[in-house]
Parts: structure tokens; C-alpha cells; sequence
């Protein structure tokens, strides 16, 4: 017989934050592309006498993702020394918070399968960032560690989830929501590849009916959201192997192995840190006002949960809403579009399709979008009313990325839809003439012959013919000849 | 007169300097041979900047030539090495930074060289700033200028020291527990301490970062009040340092402290306390009285509290400060270890000295999971009972008088190798220091041949009333009769 298990998962999320400088020194922030050890001055190099001053942006952006986050923002938080010793940490000890945080008590929404989960935010802190290490051989074959100190003091911002998260599919579904709401919110790249989102997963598996204990394994490493969910999903079968076997869960931390595909064992409990942590003297406490809180929430942008809401119900479907919410300046883009007229659902999806395929097939994809949303608009309009088919807007579209026209001026250009029934008839008795073939298949009863037929219509009249007009003279043609 | 500039007080120096009696150059070549021809038996210096001096001198002199003037321009002053000074090595008295040379210098320091004053180089101290007797520098002892087997107090004790010896007109130290006000009582000068947050610790190496306070060591108030005003004022590279408004502490004084209330608490005459070195300190309180002061007696009930309470605190912040001394960026390197755990246990291990080690040791303890709240939280519970007892007090009075030190200095060698008899020379010094409060040691008078002092505390930010205190009483007072020093006798 074989016993149920669940799984508790609870997510620790490292986000990177975009200011202008570091969390407590003057220097850039922006060291993606700089050399190694040039974004570094004394304070960030932690050299004797030097002293941290906080980063105002980095603590507004704090607080902007604890907003978002639907957290309380307790009006006192401050810093504490978490102290360990190791050649990436400058003062060996890390400038962080431990037990008042800028924001606690939220919670975050995931949808998976149509099915949502409330995942609790326990906490969102933030800290500095440590010094990079890489390991190489040196000339003489010795084994060398080099240090660049341009990440040292980067300011670092720490989102912990409560254990709710009960799959992998919801852990990948909380990472991805949560990287698409920390870029529309504006405060990180939240790029994993760069390093600037991090996710480390807290995981453990109890028999079905027994209460969920304290230990728990710590899983790290993982630098995209598939690896996040093959190793939560290993961690599973191993627990819960270990579960069968009547071996207890170890807690400690385990290290995804990517190529391997498996977690191996990196620090166990008995070499646990102790951090001793303690209030930050150099800092005083941070007196978090209710006005400088109510200001950072007014200025946040409508989040993707609600903007999407509203789309659904002006009628847009929801997987292509889903789809455009991922991506914030193409949804303002939208949501302008639908202001200069448009309807929702329409706009979504073509915006979503046809519009991303062209905006993508542009070689400057970092400058705005260049067409004024009210241009989109009257392109719409035009398809709505018949006078461009859709074969014709996306062409119509192509033209204006590249030539800057207006959709009127381009659509004036190629002339009028033809829908005068003896020009069409025309070329419908032309099109069945030169394609038997099709003409057959038309009456074994093949009901794509018809499309095919209309695509040749299109070919010749250049996408100008009227869909509808062209489509009925060809079953009427077609159904005369018998 | 000229072979003894080095004598003077900084406002007599710049008086002659604004008189043309003599030149910065001329002074500062004065006290450069004072230093040449005494310190090798003090031991106050371990670096000394002479041809920089020189160079602050001469345009120091120059720019007095083209009309500027200013408190501080053209003066000599000494510096403890653990301030943080551009192109001159700062070792903090420790091997560990045997070499490093800052590329920064501490905002004190910027401040002094923008009001003009000329840098002699950097005093000894007790290393890190630990110590009670400047016996625990990793270089060399140094000597108490009145009796050179005696200690000179610490850890400023090479700044009270160089300022005793004449080898500076005046000195800048630092102060956690004591370590201005006690050297500077037992070598026979004015030390004072300003409230936590008066003047900026960037770049004061830091001991324990809640406490550490730089001061001023002088030969009288007036030069206290002078240095004060260019060291004061907030700076944003430290975000505990204060924007209070900065008074004219050199201006206001020569003020009447008639109807000053001075508290007296029998907590710190108790035992241990030397009784002739009680008698002095009563007397300069007489002293007070007789211009205009009334005295009342108050009670600071948890003073016995602050040596244990200080002794948890202090080392667990420097257990923290002093982590990043392992030999990875600067300071003492091994090239002969062969891993990055080796190599910092090496150096830590040969870096610091037995006091900073014991400290980091009963810092790390106190910090520990599981002894956290036992001692370090309730130290900081103690430590809010210490402030709110001087809260109360000085809703009756304006100043606390008592004493600096329960005895006169000490031989050397004498509590090497007690560290709480070491820490008990500590205890009346500390409650200040604990509560962020301003105080200072004045001169009141000699104990077999050698100077003790009067403290004066007062609430934070009230260092002008502190001053005008200390100098009614050192006006009142007179020149005291003192002994020859030592130093003056060879
Ligand atoms: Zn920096």
C-alpha cells in the first residue's frame, strides 16, 4: 500500500534592484558591461573607517514591491550586521534586516491550469549584494580565486514567500508572474540570466494526515524557472523515496546540479551558520513615514492583475490577455490603442499576434514603438468596416513600421477594396478555370478547396478583394456549375 | 621665547602668528624638534609627517601673507592613528595594518586641514583603541611625560601624551569608554568628548561604532572650544552624526555660570575611589561654587551596571568591525599560506594583539545564537536604564561633576596582565560614554606628583555650557602648582 504525500515549498526570491548607485556608497549600480573592480570606492570595498549611507531609491523601490505585494509597511524598519566570513563579503559581515523589514504580511496570486493559489509574502528586506568570485587556474597551474568587487554593495532585495506553494508547476508559475510584476512595476531587469532574480526554494515532504514539521531542505543554484521546477520536482522523488524508506528529511542545503539533473548535498545542519545578528550601529533606525507610503502608492502604475481584469470584461480573451500583461509597455501600448477607439478584445488579440509579429521583425527593438496607437486604432477600424482585409492590415502594418505612413495613407495608396461584383466575378470564374483540382476537391467535399480558391483571389487582387464578397461569388460559382 | 614655541597653547600661537611675532613654519619646525628631541623616551608618535608639516606650514604662511586668516591656520596638531589620513599610513597601533596607507582621510581630518591647521602625524594609541593604558600598542609603549614609568592612560594615550610633552599644541583622539578623557586626566590635560553624533566618524576606524566618539585633547578649554568649532557639525557621509546647529563655542565661553546647578552622585565616590583623589575633585567643586555654581546632590543608580553592560556592547560591535582584517585587500598579507581559510587564520592570528583578540572573543560569545538575549540585549536594556538615569538628573541640574579616574596613573606593566583591574580604571568614564553624552576632563590638582582631573557631564548637545563650565573653573582656579614633569627634567 502506498502512502499520500504532500509537498510544502516556500520560495526565497533575491531581486536585483535598478537604482542609480549602490545600496550604501556613491558608485554606479550599472556595472553589467564595466570592467572588473571599476565600480568600487572605499565604502564598497569595505575599508577601515568607512561608513554605509542608505540608498533612498532603493528603499522607495523596496517598498513600491511591498506595495504591490499587497504587504504592510511598518512605519520603523531597520538594519542589522549579519556576520560571516567569506572572501566575496568585504567586511565579512553583510548589511541586512532581520527582524523589522521594510514590508511584511502580503500576498501574491498564481494561477495555474485556471486554478488560483494565494501564496503568503512573509517578508520583503533588503540587503547589499556581495563581491563575485571566480575560480581559475593561474600561470604556475595553481588553483586562484579572482575577485571583482563591482557587484559588492549592489543594492539586493529579498522576497520571502510563505510555505503555500504545493507543486513545482506553481513554484515556475510564482517566479514567472512575480519577474513580470517586478519589471512592470520598474524596480529590476529581474533578468536570471544576469543574476538579477534568484530564486532559492525551501522544500519539504510529510505523509498525507501528519502535521508539516520544521525541517526543511534548502535548494540553490537554480538559474532559470525550468531548473527551479526539475529540481523541485527531483526533490520530490528523493524526499519522498527517502519517505518510503523510512528515512527522516535532513535539513540542509542541497545545490542543483543542472547537467546532472539532480541536488546534491552542500551544508548540513550542524554546520548551520550562526550570524549573529545584530542592529546595524552605523545606521539608524529607518522611520518609514505613512505620507512617503501613501506617495510611492499613488504613483504606482494599475498592476497587471487588475489591468488584465478589466480587459476580460471589455471582452478580450483571456489567454491572449495573459499573454500581453507579461509585457507592460506593450499592454500601455494597448490599452492606448483601445483609448483612440478600438475595442479590447480586438486590440488584444491582434496586438498580441499580428502587431508583436511585426514590432519583433524590427531590427531597433530597444527604441519605442514607433506608430501612435491611434494610428493602430484607425487600422482597426478600417478592418472592422471591410475596407482592409486582415491579409491587407498586416501588410498595411508592415508598411507603416517601415515607411512611417499613416494607415489611411497607405491604404488610399493601394487603392479601394474591390468589392464591385463584376471585377470579382471576373477573377473568381478566372481562378476556377485554372484550378480543376480544386474545383474537385470542392465537390468530394474538401471544405479547405474553398480557402485555397479565396487565396488565389487574394494573390491576384492583391489583398484588395472584400473576404466575404470573394468567398460567397466563389460557392456561388462553384455551386452553379454542377 | 622663540625656542619654546612649542609651549604655547593654540590661541597663544595664533595670536603671535596673526602678530607676526613668529612664522607657521617657524612654529611647526619648533615642535618638529621638540618631537626629534623627546619622544624617542615618550613614545607618542608612530608616524611623524615632518616634511608635510612643513609644506602645511609654508602655505599656511602664505596665506596668511595674502590676508586670510582663520582659528585654526598655520596651528600644529597631532592626530591618533586611528583616523584615516590620505598618503600617511594608518595602522590603528596594529600589525594588521602594518603598511596601509588610506586613500581617504577622515572627515575630522578634512575638516582640520580646511581650517588650515598643520598635521604632525599620528599618535599612539592602544590598539584598535582597546586598552586602558597604552601599554597594548603592537610598536611600542608609550611613556607618561610627569613619571616616565608610568602609563599615560589610553587609548589616546599617545595624543595626551604628545599634548603633555609639548611635542603638539593640541591633539584629536577618540573616545568609546574613556580614552580621551582618562589619559587626558592622567597626563595632566583638557580632554573632551562631544555628545555621540557631534563630530563625523567617517573615517575613525571604527572600535565599537554606537560609542566611538572623536575628541579633542588640549592644554586648555579655550583650545577645546576652538578645535570643537572646526570639528562640529553634521556630514553626510555619516548618517548618525548630528544636525544640530553648531554653537560659538570659542565665543560664548568667557560666559557668568552664576546660578549653574552642579549634580553631584555619590555612585561615583565610592569604593575604589583614591580619597585624596576625591578631595580634589570636591575642592574644584568648591571652586565653582565660589563663582556664582550651586551644588545638589543627585543619584545615578545604575552607574555600577556600566563596566559589564560596556563589556558586552563593545566587544560585540567590534567583533563585527574588526572581521574585515583578514588580509585579502589590505594590511598584513601571507603569500606562504596555501588556501583562503589558512591565510586569514594567519594573519588574524598573527595581525592582532591578546587585548583585541580577547575582545573579539567575548564580542562573538555575547552575539552567539542562544547567548544573544542574555547578553546582548539585555546590556542594551541596561544601557537605556544608564541613559534614563542622566534624563532624570539633569531635570534638576546643568552639569555633573566627578571623577576621571579612581587613582592616579599607574606603572607601567602594573594590571598587563589583570584585564578587569585594567577595565575597572575604565568605570567612571564609561556611564558618559554609554548614554552618547558630552563630557570632559579638566586638570584639578596632583596625587603623589601626578595630575588628576575633574569630569564634567552634561546633556547631549550642551557642550558650550560644558566648556563655559570648565572654564570658569579653570579661570577661578589659576595656574595649579604643579611638579616638574619627568620630560622637562633630562
Ligand atoms: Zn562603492
Amino acid at each position: 500500500m502506498t502512502t499520500a504525500y504532500r509537498t510544502v515549498i516556500g520560495l526565497e526570491t533575491h531581486v536585483q534592484l535598478r537604482t542609480r548607485s549602490k545600496m550604501f556608497c556613491g558608485c554606479a549600480a550599472d556595472y553589467a558591461n564595466a570592467r572588473p573592480n571599476t565600480h568600487v570606492c572605499p565604502v564598497c570595498l569595505g575599508m577601515p573607517g568607512v561608513l554605509p549611507v542608505i540608498n533612498r531609491e532603493a528603499v522607495d523601490h523596496t517598498i513600491r514591491t511591498g506595495l504591490a505585494l499587497n504587504c504592510e509597511i511598518p512605519e520603523y524598519a531597520k538594519f542589522d550586521r549579519k556576520n560571516y566570513a567569506y572572501p566575496d563579503l568585504m567586511k565579512w559581515y553583510q548589511i541586512s534586516q532581520y527582524d523589522l523589514p521594510l514590508c511584511v504580511n502580503g500576498h501574491f496570486d498564481v494561477e495555474v491550469n485556471g486554478a488560483t493559489t494565494r501564496v503568503g509574502i512573509t517578508r520583503v528586506h533588503l540587503e547589499e549584494d556581495t563581491a563575485r568570485l571566480t575560480h581559475v587556474t593561474a600561470a604556475d597551474g595553481a588553483p586562484a580565486s579572482l575577485i571583482d568587487v563591482n557587484r559588492s554593495g549592489a543594492p539586493l532585495m529579498e522576497i520571502v514567500s510563505e510555505p503555500d506553494i504545493q507543486t513545482p508547476a506553481e513554484a515556475m508559475a510564482y517566479g514567472e508572474k512575480l519577474r513580470a510584476l517586478l519589471r512592470w512595476i520598474g524596480v529590476s531587469t529581474a533578468n536570471m540570466e544576469d543574476g538579477a532574480l534568484r530564486i532559492d526554494a525551501n522544500i519539504s515532504v510529510w505523509p498525507e494526515g501528519e502535521p508539516v514539521g520544521d525541517v526543511k531542505v534548502e535548494v540553490k543554484n537554480m538559474n532559470s524557472f525550468r531548473s527551479l521546477g526539475r529540481a523541485l520536482a527531483f526533490e520530490i522523488e528523493r524526499q519522498t523515496a527517502r519517505r518510503e524508506r523510512g528515512q527522516p528529511i535532513e535539513q540542509e542545503t542541497r545545490g542543483w546540479d543542472e547537467s546532472a539533473g539532480v541536488t546534491r548535498s552542500q551544508r548540513t545542519k550542524e554546520y548551520a551558520h550562526d550570524y549573529r545578528y545584530f542592529p546595524e550601529p552605523d545606521l539608524p533606525p529607518l522611520h518609514v513615514t505613512r505620507q512617503r507610503v501613501d506617495a510611492l502608492r499613488a504613483a504606482l502604475p494599475r498592476l497587471p492583475d487588475q489591468v488584465a481584469a478589466d480587459l476580460i470584461n471589455q471582452g478580450a480573451p483571456e489567454a491572449d490577455v495573459a499573454e500581453l500583461v507579461q509585457d507592460r509597455p506593450l499592454t500601455d501600448y494597448t490599452l492606448a490603442v483601445i483609448e483612440a477607439g478600438a475595442s479590447a478584445g480586438e486590440a488584444v488579440t491582434w496586438i498580441v499576434h499580428e502587431f508583436r509579429r511585426a514590432l519583433n521583425a524590427q531590427t531597433n527593438k530597444s527604441a519605442a514603438i514607433p506608430i501612435p496607437p491611434a494610428e493602430v486604432a484607425s487600422l482597426l477600424a478600417l478592418r472592422a468596416k471591410g475596407s482592409v482585409s486582415s491579409t491587407m492590415a498586416g501588410e498595411v502594418l508592415d508598411e507603416m513600421f517601415a515607411t512611417g505612413k499613416s494607415a489611411s495613407t497607405i491604404v488610399e495608396a493601394r487603392g479601394p477594396q474591390i468589392s464591385g461584383q463584376d471585377e470579382l466575378l471576373a477573377i473568381a470564374r478566372q481562378v476556377i478555370q485554372e484550378n480543376p483540382q480544386a474545383v474537385q476537391d470542392y465537390r468530394d467535399g474538401k471544405g479547405r478547396a474553398i480557402q485555397y480558391l479565396m487565396g488565389q483571389v487574394m494573390r491576384i487582387t492583391r489583398g484588395k478583394a472584400n473576404p466575404s464578397a470573394v468567398s460567397t461569388l466563389i460557392r456561388t460559382q462553384l455551386d452553379a456549375m454542377e | 621665547m622663540a625656542d619654546e614655541l612649542y609651549r604655547l597653547t593654540l590661541h597663544a600661537a595664533s595670536q603671535g602668528l596673526r602678530d607676526g611675532s613668529f612664522t607657521s613654519v617657524e612654529l611647526t619646525r619648533s615642535l618638529l624638534d621638540r618631537i626629534e628631541s623627546v619622544d624617542g623616551r615618550v613614545g607618542a608618535y608612530l608616524t611623524v609627517t615632518a616634511d608635510m608639516a612643513l609644506e602645511q606650514a609654508a602655505d599656511a604662511d602664505a596665506r596668511r601673507a595674502s590676508g586670510r586668516d582663520g582659528p585654526l591656520l598655520g596651528l600644529p596638531i597631532a592626530l591618533k592613528d586611528v583616523l584615516s589620513t590620505a598618503g600617511v599610513e594608518t595602522t590603528c597601533a596594529s600589525r594588521i595594518l602594518e603598511g596601509f596607507v588610506p586613500p581617504y582621510d577622515a572627515t575630522a581630518v578634512t575638516r582640520l586641514k580646511a581650517a588650515g591647521a598643520v598635521t604632525l602625524g599620528k599618535t599612539n594609541m592602544d590598539e584598535f583603541a582597546m586598552g586602558s593604558s597604552n601599554e597594548h600598542s603592537a610598536y611600542k609603549p608609550v611613556r607618561n611625560p610627569w613619571d616616565l614609568d608610568k602609563v599615560p592612560g589610553g587609548s589616546s594615550g599617545g595624543s595626551a601624551a604628545a599634548v603633555a610633552a609639548d611635542e603638539c599644541l593640541a591633539a584629536l583622539g577618540s573616545d568609546t569608554g574613556g580614552s580621551v578623557r582618562q589619559p587626558a586626566a592622567l597626563c595632566g590635560c583638557v580632554g573632551l568628548k562631544p555628545t555621540y553624533g557631534r563630530i563625523s566618524r567617517f573615517g575613525l576606524i571604527a572600535f565599537a561604532s554606537s560609542l566611538d566618539q572623536i575628541g579633542v585633547l588640549t592644554k586648555d578649554v579655550t583650545d577645546a572650544a576652538l578645535l570643537l568649532g572646526a570639528l562640529a557639525g553634521h556630514d553626510p557621509r555619516d548618517s548618525t552624526s548630528a544636525e544640530e546647529p553648531i554653537p560659538d563655542y570659542a565665543g560664548e565661553l568667557n560666559r557668568d555660570i552664576g546660578g549653574l546647578r552642579i549634580g553631584v552622585a555619590p555612585e561615583y565616590f565610592g569604593k575604589g575611589l583614591d580619597a585624596r583623589v576625591g578631595d580634589s575633585v570636591h575642592d574644584a567643586i568648591n571652586t565653582l561654587q565660589s563663582v556664582g555654581a550651586t551644588q545638589r546632590q543627585i543619584s545615578l543608580p545604575h552607574t555600577e551596571y556600566a563596566l559589564p553592560t560596556y563589556y558586552v556592547i563593545a566587544p560585540s560591535e567590534a567583533s563585527a568591525n574588526l572581521a574585515r582584517y583578514n588580509g585579502v585587500k589590505y594590511g598584513l598579507s601571507d603569500p606562504q599560506a596555501t588556501d583562503v581559510d589558512e591565510m586569514m587564520a594567519r594573519i588574524r592570528g598573527r595581525g592582532f594583539g591578546s587585548e583585541v583578540k580577547r575582545r573579539i572573543m567575548i564580542g562573538t560569545f555575547a552575539l552567539s545564537s542562544g547567548y544573544y538575549d542574555a547578553y546582548y540585549v539585555r546590556a542594551q536594556k541596561v544601557r537605556t536604564l544608564i541613559k534614563s538615569d542622566f534624563e532624570t538628573a539633569f531635570r534638576d541640574v546643568d552639569v555633573i561633576a566627578a571623577p576621571v579616574v579612581p587613582a592616579p596613573a599607574f606603572d607601567l606593566g602594573a594590571k598587563l596582565d589583570d584585564p578587569v583591574a585594567m577595565y575597572q580604571s575604565d568605570i567612571m568614564t564609561l556611564p558618559a560614554s554609554l548614554a552618547g553624552l558630552p563630557c570632559l576632563s579638566i586638570p584639578c590638582g596632583f596625587v603623589d606628583g601626578l595630575p588628576v582631573g575633574l569630569q564634567l557631564i552634561a546633556p547631549p548637545f550642551a557642550e558650550s555650557r560644558l566648556l563655559q563650565a570648565a572654564r570658569a573653573y579653570e579661570r577661578t582656579r589659576g595656574p595649579l602648582p604643579s611638579p616638574t614633569k619627568a620630560i622637562d627634567t633630562q
